[in-house]
């Protein structure tokens, strides 16, 4: 199929940017949505062009890297998946598709559609962990048992892999939904229990200094999400950082 | 250097670890505060040494290519991690997991780090669960366990079919937290490009801005890499597309040895490449052969009738599959190692009885395990005379409650339903089993530049077994690294801050920005991956699952020969003061291109056949791998001398003491 | 830490907004039921109740009490919200070229802004026909004894002449209708957005909290729409 790309343009972080067009020919409904951008890249470097840069690693829907608003949804118009296991098959002969950088400004960017999404990585060193040192003397891994319903809730939670998807799609680019998948997966486990007051506060303290939007529960973050993480993890922080506030 | 021994402490297999922690020199934690200790990479194996190093009390600077951390290709393991835990009561114990890896990786593994990663393999999960790690538990609140290809009990702990995210992001939390005190910091989208040594000891490396370009200068008291395998040198292969072999290339250039490079594993089930313009390739998790049968046709006119689109699968009998685990190996079945299933598969397809389109797939086939589920699930509701289609909706349940996301993904790639038609399935490269050589100790052949993780040549030996790859890469870094490098920093505690104003700095630096300058000044005709490709089906063809003298031979001499067109005409646009991935790619395709020799010299040098390593002209005649223990009972290390091909070869004999040296059988 | 947290954070914004939000939810229960009384056929006995209700809720301690809680509700929500909505627009200062939100959200979640917007002109000019008229205006100085011997003034005449004036009586009832259906829209999603900033959220109650919430924005507002009409339409001339 033949198809013509809208493509945001930028040289690096102190440039503007703009949309640029392309054309693509023959592509295969079987190649990823990734691998389309590689022939397109390929055919710039041949035309002497610099190529379209995009982050992207494991190709395999788990590393969070590939980062792109697809006609005008993080990751593109399917569900469950990231950019990199979207399908050409999706589209149609002859169609446009928009391809931006997820914008927030928490998320500047680096170059053409790659972001920086440093701001993540400080939520969590605020405070997304467990405090213990590794020392092989920890209690016997199954001296606390974990309620089956908790221990499936927050490994749900921690599927998420932090492409950014939520706050991309968010008209408030808030990141409520990443911080709070951090806080449930650890809030929900006996180990994580006895520093969830302090973990809640310091998370969400760094989360608002990054200048991340509120959340206003439209719920768009859910539907776009990858790994599908629930609302629910956004009203358990909801509750933790209540608790821990009025203590 | 002449550093090439294995120091493996004497004494009793099972007190080896033990009396050699008791003996090994410590560094007090007022001289901690004082050390530098650079981590190259930031998976299982980095991640968790950077966060126990920094507990300890160094100061750890931590690089990674990827944006953040937790993005290391460790994430994308499924399956589980083993651990001797005996939780089942099944009768494993720190010999069994001990025995079994040493039996999996067909005797060419040392045997005492194999003992030291059973025996610190129930530690990991003690420190994850502590770390928040969610791992899938029973009604009960306790650790479920599930088993796993090429062993006879259930050791493995996973947490669905994400277990490597779930443990990465435990070492990256614990990461994170010694980020927060100060002791880490991290440089991501930052790549090592060569590492610096001063009086034959490292002390730093040179790594780029991969966001600003820019050359930057880390000095420290020893360098750790922990980049991860090699296996993108076949270009096709379940890595991510970043992984690269260039950190473990550069110490090799710089005095570390290389060892055993042709151990690489093709993992059996992966899903099948379509076409030309196939990036990577995607596993789907060992778990599937707990339930799945593998077959092809029986008859030669169905497979070819399959593959022209003229017959579907399900309308082939039992009589007409042909299920040649099953036939081949009774007592494992469909549960051998990953190596002996690979073979068997590309075997039936090279044969010709492969069932897609290029005819390389053969079948993973779970309609029997629906029916199986579907009657106990039947039983269990009390269903009296349920229908077959009642059954079938039942075992349907319980399949996808146990994988269903590995069969939505299956059906995102390949657009079909794996509940309804049997998956395609055929080998790819997956994880390398060579490496860098370490010591006892993990120390490389260049004095403080260690190797952890599936960066170093490992406790596999010439295969590993599922489930293994993460115990190792977290035994590394959570418990084995962090003490013996205490040993040789115990001798660095007067040496003082390290500065990088020095001639050997600039001398690294110079060489590295020639290096890239003549990248982008090449302007030659041709892409990186134009050569990548090339590469990749050289080593697949002919370096791949089965490999002869002659085939191997014309490797190494097109190998070379690509390797000087790929200097000559290689185009890379941009410029190096910029992000600029084309030439982060070439610079990693370059090394590439020499250890792709070296990969096939070792593989032709290696005359006999064992575990991920098949040679056609050593073996039994009913087509299993002839080891040769008599002469090849070593670890081949690689000492490079200014060209992949003229590599000297120096061996590190293996002892066995403890074990009955037997040939594998999984009949 | 604590302190802080509870007054400036982004979570505690949204708690505030919740809180505010439910009790003017519950404000809009006892509002309407007090307006019902404006459906009684006319005459002395409804205007007589309905002004007697009137005063009641104007000179009651304990509901003035609750009508300053509802003030400052009304002002702290828009005003609340006026900083949430900054905040929300300067974390994404370079928009999409293509953004498609219709995708993923409902109308209402993604306009409350604005429906709050339309909202409150709505309750300024409301009070300014009605409250005001009776506090400032010249009801305030044509007091009548109703048969109870209440000296009240009469909104209830006011109120009908409004919207049965044969020029902007109509008129007058559509705007009130128009405003209605933003509080419909406003609730349909503020309801159980509450629920959720508050962190009452549990897949079993979910669906309950979201159908009440649908329930609540579609009778409360169409309750009140009724009114107007009814007066216009069905309600004798005064």
């Amino acid at each position: 199929m033949n198809l013509t790309l809208k493509i945001w343009r930028q040289k690096n972080a102190e440039t503007k940017g703009k949309i640029v067009n392309y054309s693509v020919a023959d592509i295969e409904p079987d190649m990823s949505f990734l691998e389309m951008l590689d022939v397109l890249n390929e055919q710039l470097i041949m035309k002497g062009e610099e190529p379209v840069v995009f982050d992207h690693d494991c190709r395999e829907g788990i590393c969070g890297s590939c980062s792109l608003q697809i006609n005008g949804e993080p990751h593109g118009p399917d569900r469950g998946v990231t950019t990199c296991q979207l399908h050409m098959r999706r589209f149609k002969d002859g169609d446009t598709i928009t391809i931006e950088p997820f914008r927030a400004a928490a998320f500047p960017v680096i170059k053409d559609l790659v972001v920086d999404r440093g701001s993540f990585d400080r939520i969590q060193q605020a405070g997304g962990y467990i405090s213990v040192n590794t020392s092989g003397n920890t209690q016997d891994a199954n001296s606390i048992p974990v309620e089956k319903e908790n221990a499936d809730m927050s490994f749900y939670a921690a599927t998420c892999i932090g492409c950014g998807a939520c706050v991309a799609a968010c008209k408030n680019a808030s990141a409520m939904l990443f911080t709070s998948a951090k806080v449930s997966q650890f809030s929900l486990l006996p180990q994580g229990e006895v520093e969830a007051d302090r973990r809640v506060l310091a998370m969400v303290e760094q989360m608002d200094k990054e200048g991340f939007g509120n959340c206003t529960n439209t719920g768009a973050c859910e539907i776009e999400c990858p790994k599908g993480i629930s609302l629910e993890n956004i009203a358990r922080m909801n509750r933790e950082y209540m608790k821990a506030s009025v203590k | 250097m002449g550093i090439f021994e294995s120091h493996s402490p004497k004494g009793p297999l099972a007190d080896k670890w033990v009396n050699h922690k008791n003996k090994i020199d410590l560094v007090n934690p007022a001289n901690k505060r004082n050390i530098d200790i650079i981590v190259v990479g930031t998976g299982l194996a980095g991640g968790s040494a950077a966060a126990t190093l920094a507990e300890l009390g160094y100061n750890v600077k931590t690089f990674c290519y990827q944006d953040s951390p937790r993005r290391a290709h460790s994430i994308a393991a499924q399956g589980g991690i083993n651990a001797a835990k005996n939780y089942q009561g099944d009768g494993d114990s720190v010999y069994r997991l001990f025995y079994d890896t040493i039996k999996g990786g067909d005797y060419r593994s040392r045997e005492s780090n194999v003992y030291r990663l059973a025996e610190v393999s129930g530690n990991i999960i003690d420190q994850c669960v502590a770390q928040g790690v969610p791992f899938a538990r029973e009604y009960g609140g306790l650790l479920d366990n599930r088993s796993f290809g090429g062993v006879l009990v259930s050791r493995t702990f996973y947490a669905k079919g994400q277990t490597g995210q779930q443990l990465l992001l435990g070492a990256y939390s614990a990461m994170n937290r010694q980020i927060n005190r100060g002791k880490i910091k991290s440089f991501n989208r930052h790549e090592m490009l060569d590492i610096v040594k001063v009086d034959g000891k490292a002390r730093g490396i040179i790594a780029r801005n991969l966001v600003t370009g820019e050359l930057e200068r880390h000095s420290a008291h020893a360098v750790v890499i922990a980049s991860g395998g090699y296996g993108n040198v076949f270009y096709l292969s379940t890595n991510a597309m970043g992984s690269n072999v260039t950190a473990g290339w550069k110490i090799h250039k710089k005095g570390a040895y290389f060892a055993n490079p042709c151990f690489t594993q093709i993992h059996p089930t992966c899903i099948p490449v379509s076409g030309d313009h196939q990036s990577k390739l995607t596993l789907m998790s060992e778990s599937l052969r707990n339930d799945g049968r593998i077959w092809v046709p029986k008859n030669i006119e169905d497979a070819k009738a399959i593959r022209e689109g003229k017959k579907k699968p399900t309308e082939l009998s039992e009589d007409e599959r042909d299920y040649y685990l099953e036939r081949r190996y009774p007592a494992f079945g469909n549960l051998v190692p990953r190596d002996v299933a690979s073979r068997a598969a590309k075997e039936r397809c090279d044969a010709g009885y492969g069932v897609n389109k290029t005819g390389e797939a053969v079948y993973l086939d779970f309609s029997a395990a629906i029916m199986r589920y579907g009657k106990e699930a039947a039983t269990t509701q009390h269903l009296s005379n349920p229908s077959e289609d009642q059954i079938i909706k039942l075992g349907k349940e319980v399949v996808e409650a146990k994988y269903g996301n590995l069969f939505q993904m299956y059906e995102k790639i390949v657009d079909q339903n794996p509940y309804e038609t049997p998956m395609m399935i055929y080998p790819a490269v997956h994880y390398t089993m060579g490496g860098v050589w370490v010591d006892y100790n993990l120390q490389t052949t260049i004095p403080g530049c260690y190797a952890i993780g599936e960066a170093n040549f490992s406790d596999h030996g010439a295969n590993r077994l599922g489930a293994s790859a993460l115990m190792q890469g977290l035994a590394d870094g959570y418990f084995v690294l962090p003490y013996t490098i205490g040993n040789y920093l115990s001798q660095d505690i007067r040496t003082g801050a390290i500065s990088t104003k020095t001639a050997e700095f600039d001398a690294a630096e110079k060489e590295v920005r020639e290096r890239l300058e003549k990248f982008v000044n090449n302007n030659g005709t041709k892409s990186v991956d134009h050569f990548h490709k090339i590469l990749g089906k050289i080593m697949w063809n002919k370096v791949g699952m089965a490999r002869n003298a002659e085939g191997l031979r014309e490797a190494i001499s097109e190998i070379s020969a690509l390797r000087e067109e790929f200097w000559k005409d290689v185009k890379v646009p941009g410029n190096a003061q910029e992000m600029n991935p084309e030439l982060e790619k070439a610079g990693r395709v370059a090394d590439f291109l020499e250890l792709g020799e070296l990969f096939a010299k070792d593989a032709l040098d290696r005359k006999e056949s064992c575990g991920g390593h098949f040679r056609e002209e050593y073996q039994t005649e009913e087509g299993e791998a002839l080891r040769d223990d008599e002469n090849f009972m070593y670890v081949a290390a690689w000492e490079y001398t200014g060209n992949p091909s003229e590599a000297i070869l120096h061996k590190e004999e293996l002892e066995y003491e403890d074990i009955e040296v037997k040939t594998r059988s999984y009949k | 830490m604590a302190k802080s947290a509870l007054l400036k954070s982004s979570l505690a914004k949204k708690y505030w907004m919740a809180f505010s939000g439910l009790f003017l939810c519950l404000f809009l229960v006892g509002h309407l039921f007090g307006n019902f009384q404006l459906l009684l056929p006319v005459g002395d006995a409804a205007r007589d109740q309905f002004n007697e209700y009137a005063l009641f809720m104007t000179s009651n301690p304990l509901i003035k009490v609750l009508s300053y809680l509802t003030y400052f509700s009304i002002i702290f929500h828009a005003i609340d919200g006026l900083m949430l909505t900054i905040r929300n627009r300067k974390a994404r200062p370079q928009g999409y070229v293509n953004f498609k939100p219709s995708a993923n959200t409902v109308w209402a979640s993604r306009n409350m802004g604005v429906l709050g917007t339309v909202i409150l002109a709505f309750i300024v000019v409301h009070l300014y026909m009605f409250w005001g008229q009776m506090k400032f205006g010249e009801l305030k100085d044509n007091l009548y004894t109703t048969a109870n011997d209440q000296e009240v003034a009469d909104l209830y005449t006011l109120t009908i002449q409004t919207f049965q004036d044969p020029q902007m009586g109509l008129i007058w009832a559509i705007l009130y209708g128009i405003a209605m259906l933003a509080i419909a829209f406003h609730l349909s999603h503020g309801f159980a957005s509450g629920f959720q900033s508050l962190g009452v959220n549990h897949p079993k109650y979910n669906g309950f909290i979201r159908k009440i919430g649908y329930a609540f924005a579609v009778l409360i507002p169409l309750g009140f729409a009724i009114i107007p009409f009814y007066i216009y339409f069905v309600l004798d001339k005064i």
